[in-house]
């Protein structure tokens, strides 16, 4: 088990690696994030782009 | 079993299909996240060499693995589009690029976040580092050549081709650290054998990797019904599935 509880320094010193090990933990949780927002960003985009295309083609056709 | 193969080529089908297996994909990925953190991060015991550093293992590991997968993803929908001519593949391999190009890139920053204390440099020209770093370029030029061209259908075929024969640096990626002298450390979880690592420190990491697999899956189901909807945009059934 991890040296110290929770809400002890020595969980988040991590035993001296905490400059490095929270900054990869952060990096991680940003990658991800970033992943989540932009795909669905993405998908938002194209439903726009599809529904500007069937509005056009309905107008085309009346 | 072949009605369902040509049903993945079918875009309505894959196009509802993702959408309702999105929620599955995000749910489960939130639970095999949270138990392998909390357990990775407050259970496991601290390495006798390394210490709490060696907790980075439980990022810089999934994502470098992925990076490695979502490429190999990536190349067989090329081929299958080139070969086969099935439009959704070439959707597929567009929406895997950015998220395996993103993966990559984090395996390369935690990697050098776990390099500084342990080999006392952020970089050095080692062959499994290069070889990522190729990986990435690889993302990068595949990205880069399907927006090149004005026509997408080129643009397409030509990111096919270069993801296909792109993947040949998959294995040199993996075996770089039995090919040639590294600083990296050898394979711990993917080679043959038993994982050479205590079931304390083990289970956290599959568990990451575990819901890694099920971030992926979900995020490119998002995207893929992005591409999906853009390259079917003037099919009726996008017209009825925009509608609402």
């Amino acid at each position: 088990m991890m040296s110290g509880s929770f809400w002890s320094m020595g969980f988040w010193s991590m035993g001296g690696y905490a400059r490095y090990v929270w900054p990869c933990f952060a990096c991680g949780l940003a990658v991800l994030a970033w992943n989540l927002w932009s795909a669905r960003r993405f998908r938002v985009a194209a439903r726009l782009r599809a529904r500007r295309a069937a509005t056009m083609a309905a107008g085309e056709q009346s | 079993m072949w009605t369902w193969f040509y049903k993945l080529a079918s875009p309505p089908y894959v196009y509802g299909a993702a959408a309702a297996l999105v929620p599955w994909f995000l749910g489960a990925a939130a639970l095999a996240l949270g138990v392998g953190l909390i357990d990775g991060l407050a259970f496991a015991p601290p390495d006798y060499q390394q210490g709490d550093a060696f907790r980075m293992i439980y990022v810089h590991v999934p994502s470098a693995i992925l990076s490695l997968t979502v490429y190999t993803l990536m190349a067989v929908a090329s081929a299958v589009a080139l070969i086969w001519r099935i439009k959704v593949g070439h959707a597929v391999a567009a929406a895997a690029a950015p998220i395996g190009a993103s993966f990559t890139v984090l395996a390369l920053v935690t990697g050098s976040l776990w390099g500084r204390p342990m080999w006392g440099t952020y970089w050095a020209w080692d062959p499994r580092l290069t070889s990522e770093l190729i990986l990435l370029f690889l993302y990068v030029g595949v990205m880069s050549l399907r927006s090149a061209f004005e026509d997408p259908g080129r643009g397409d075929r030509a990111a096919a081709l270069l993801a296909t024969v792109g993947v040949v640096n998959v294995p040199i990626v993996h075996f770089s650290v039995v090919w040639w002298n590294s600083l990296h450390q050898g394979a711990t979880i993917v080679k043959l054998g038993a994982p050479s690592m205590a079931g304390s420190m083990l289970w956290p990491l599959l568990s990451m990797w575990l819901g890694f697999m099920l971030f992926f899956a979900a995020v490119l189901c998002i995207r893929l019904q992005g591409e999906v909807l853009d390259r079917e945009r003037q099919s009726a059934w996008v017209r009825e599935a925009v509608k609402s």
